[in-house]
């Protein structure tokens, strides 16, 4: 009996003491250190607000979280807009099974290369002398290299949708299957036409797809430094980019303050996010 | 681990004789046997964690080195949150000025050196010649000496205890597309000059970058510094405004990081004039494209890297990292250095181990009399070439400035991402 009432306990402890030990307590060490002072060469315990006056008093910081959001705003509508487009053409269009299948698997064919290959092979396409630009000139579109492409916000962006993509079509594409196709029948013989179809039943059931889709994009997008450099050409900052700098310099406190800011801008907005769509009954 | 723990063991039984030994004769030249255990883990930036040097430890002095290459910045963070992780810290004099205060490291006897008094003078005295200035920046001699062994705070003279044994040093400056760029290039000004809108590019490491566009302020005649190495608050302010007007008239192409992001920027094209490292120059050139280290009037920008010692060595590692910095200045790695444009600290040495057209074409800054190989034999330079800059004295006697961290470095960092968030 007393093992019975233990049972759930044993069966919840591997997944608690990994979600504790690699989650909670690297987290509870951050928030400490936020806290801590620090000079060119070391940290130093203590409690000062500083690295938080720092990060929430400068105009920088906000200058740069204001252009993260730009840019995670715009990705986020691109890139549902485009994994819509694609789960819808995979789930109603393609009939067959095992075709939709193979064309989904397709779909995750790039992401068996590195994600930093394929940012990285982006360059030697948009570049003044890359390719785009030398069959446009050779074509006669443009007489001039366009120099907006590369190390730009349009480069910035262009990578972000090209690797983002993929997280919003998998789940939405998941729900999309899991629709009743008897509840379109019901809709079409109620004299719906497509485009009703689309936003009074598609739409409304595939919002949890959409939802986990958003958290994937907007978190990814949110704590990315990589992309914004290499394809900015250093010439934007992002919120990770500004953490990752302050490490660099090992100023870790800073770094944490800066970082616990973010992680609560994060949660902020997940929470926004599931406020409107309740994951957990829909699923 | 239980292995590990076991030969740790016999180490440390097997030290107290090579110490023994080693009280006879002075230098423990000759060791026991058990010499052959022992590994000395050396980590650093790539520049001189050259697995030839491994190879040559091993058949020179029998024992295992093993390299991790890292980036300057993992450099700096594993020599201080790491310290039990390493042997041996190839670090570069500006971090070495963050890191042994810390007390992860350990001075070094000069008694124990045994080129010590062959070491080039700018490491010792700051002085290349007695009546050569001292450049800005943290200058290695600043940060090379403390009092005693157990100090942590840098001695401003030099004593019987050393920080680093320097290893690696260079001169840096722009590097250009003489093809493109259309016109000489002679000061630093060059680089904000509005004929290369939009292809000019700076090293987005602030502590570097920031140098950089220091000496284009000086050259511009906008401002004096007194140190550009230790800026002062208003001296912060005034070279980022600068930085973020030039940006924000589209001076820039883009901001680099890393080494082959730079030699991608100048091969493509997509930039004609920008802060450049000496290899990468040579990386460009060995794709075939014409690429200058074009030497400046107001000089070079410095760095140079060193060997340190971990706090927690003793005995038999001990000795044998002594043994191999012995061996790192008996010429054969510094032959190796200068072959791939670098200068290495104890030029007498390497020099027995160069050519003497080798030694003319880098050191002299002679034309080459027959085509000049790398250390695996590539071609770098056709017979007749003339190293960009010269020879050593003119090229290390321009230094105008050293990297260096400076005191404001938490401000500076701050008004960094200003620059690049504008």
């Amino acid at each position: 009996m007393r093992l019975r009432a233990c049972l759930p306990w044993i069966q919840a402890a591997p997944l608690a003491l990994i979600l504790g030990g690699f989650l909670l307590l690297p987290i509870l060490v951050l928030i400490v250190v936020s806290f801590f002072d620090y000079d060119s060469v070391q940290i130093l315990p203590g409690f000062v607000l500083t690295n938080y006056v720092d990060v929430l008093g400068s105009v920088t910081t906000w200058r740069i979280y204001g252009n993260t959001l730009r840019y995670t705003a715009i990705v986020w509508v691109l890139t549902t807009l485009l994994g819509f487009g694609v789960a819808y053409v995979l789930a109603f269009e393609i009939r067959d099974r095992a075709m939709q299948m193979v064309l989904f698997l397709v779909c995750t064919v790039p992401f068996l290369t590195s994600n930093i290959i394929r940012q990285i092979s982006w360059i030697p396409f948009l570049g003044r002398e890359g390719l785009l630009n030398q069959a446009l000139l050779r074509l006669g579109v443009i007489d001039a290299p366009l120099e907006f492409l590369l190390f730009s916000d349009f480069a910035v962006i262009l990578a972000y949708v090209h690797l983002y993509t993929l997280f919003m079509v998998t789940p939405v594409f998941n729900t999309m299957m899991r629709i009743d196709r008897r509840l379109i029948e019901a809709a079409v013989d109620n004299g719906a036409n497509a485009w009703q179809v689309l936003t009074q039943v598609i739409i409304p059931l595939c919002k949890p797809g959409i939802a986990i889709g958003s958290i994937f994009v907007v978190t990814l997008t949110m704590g990315d430094f990589m992309t914004v450099r290499l394809m900015s050409g250093g010439q934007s900052a992002s919120v990770g980019l500004m953490i990752a700098n302050q490490i660099s310099l090992l100023q870790y406190p800073a770094a944490c303050a800066g970082a616990v800011v973010l992680l609560a801008a994060v949660l902020g907005m997940i929470a926004a996010i599931l406020r409107i769509v309740d994951i957990r009954r829909e699923l | 681990m239980t292995s590990k723990r076991v030969t740790r063991r016999t180490l440390l039984a097997g030290a107290g004789v090579a110490l023994g030994s080693g009280a006879v004769t002075g230098f423990p030249t000759i060791w026991a046997q058990n010499i052959k255990n022992v590994t000395l883990r050396q980590f650093g930036t790539g520049v001189s964690n050259l697995n030839a040097v491994a190879d040559q430890v091993k058949k020179d002095l029998g024992f295992t080195l093993s390299m991790t290459a890292l980036d300057s910045d993992a450099v700096t963070q594993k020599a201080v949150t790491q310290p039990k992780s390493y042997d041996v810290a190839d670090i570069e004099y500006w971090i070495c000025k963050k890191v042994f205060p810390t007390g992860t490291m350990q001075p070094m006897d000069v008694k124990r050196i045994k080129n010590f008094d062959k070491i080039v003078p700018i490491f010792t005295s700051g002085r290349l010649t007695p009546s050569s200035s001292i450049a800005q920046g943290t200058a290695p001699h600043t940060v090379g000496f403390v009092e005693k062994q157990d100090s942590k705070t840098f001695s401003t003279k030099q004593t019987g205890w050393m920080t680093l044994i320097p290893t690696i040093y260079n001169a840096d400056t722009l590097g250009i597309r003489p093809d493109l760029v259309g016109r000489k290039i002679t000061h630093w000004k060059d680089l904000v000059d509005p004929a290369f809108k939009g292809k000019a590019s700076i090293l987005n490491i602030p502590s570097i970058g920031i140098m950089d566009a220091a000496m284009v302020m000086e050259s511009l005649g906008t401002l004096k510094y007194a140190d550009k190495g230790n800026m002062t608050k208003a001296e912060i302010d005034k070279t980022i405004a600068f930085l973020i007007e030039a940006k924000k008239a589209g001076q820039f192409r883009a901001f680099w990081k890393s080494f082959d992001e730079s030699v991608n920027l100048m091969a493509s094209g997509e930039v004609i004039i920008q802060s450049m490292w000496s290899p990468a120059v040579a990386a460009v050139r060995s794709k075939g494209i014409p690429c200058v280290y074009q030497p400046l009037a107001e000089g070079y920008r410095a760095w140079g890297g060193g060997l340190g010692l971990a706090r927690h060595l003793t005995g038999l590692q001990l000795d044998a990292a002594y043994e191999y910095i012995n061996w790192y200045l008996s010429g054969w790695v510094g032959a190796y250095l200068n072959r791939q444009g670098y200068y290495s600290a104890v030029l007498e040495t390497a020099k027995q181990h160069m050519s003497a057209d080798e030694w003319g074409f880098w050191i002299e800054g002679k034309p080459a009399k027959a085509d000049i190989l790398s250390p695996d034999g590539k071609v770098m330079e056709k017979a007749g070439a003339v190293r960009d800059g010269g020879s050593f004295e003119q090229r290390m006697g321009a230094v105008a400035c050293w990297n260096s961290v400076m005191t404001e470095d938490r401000y500076m960092v701050q008004k960094w991402n200003e620059f690049i968030a504008a």
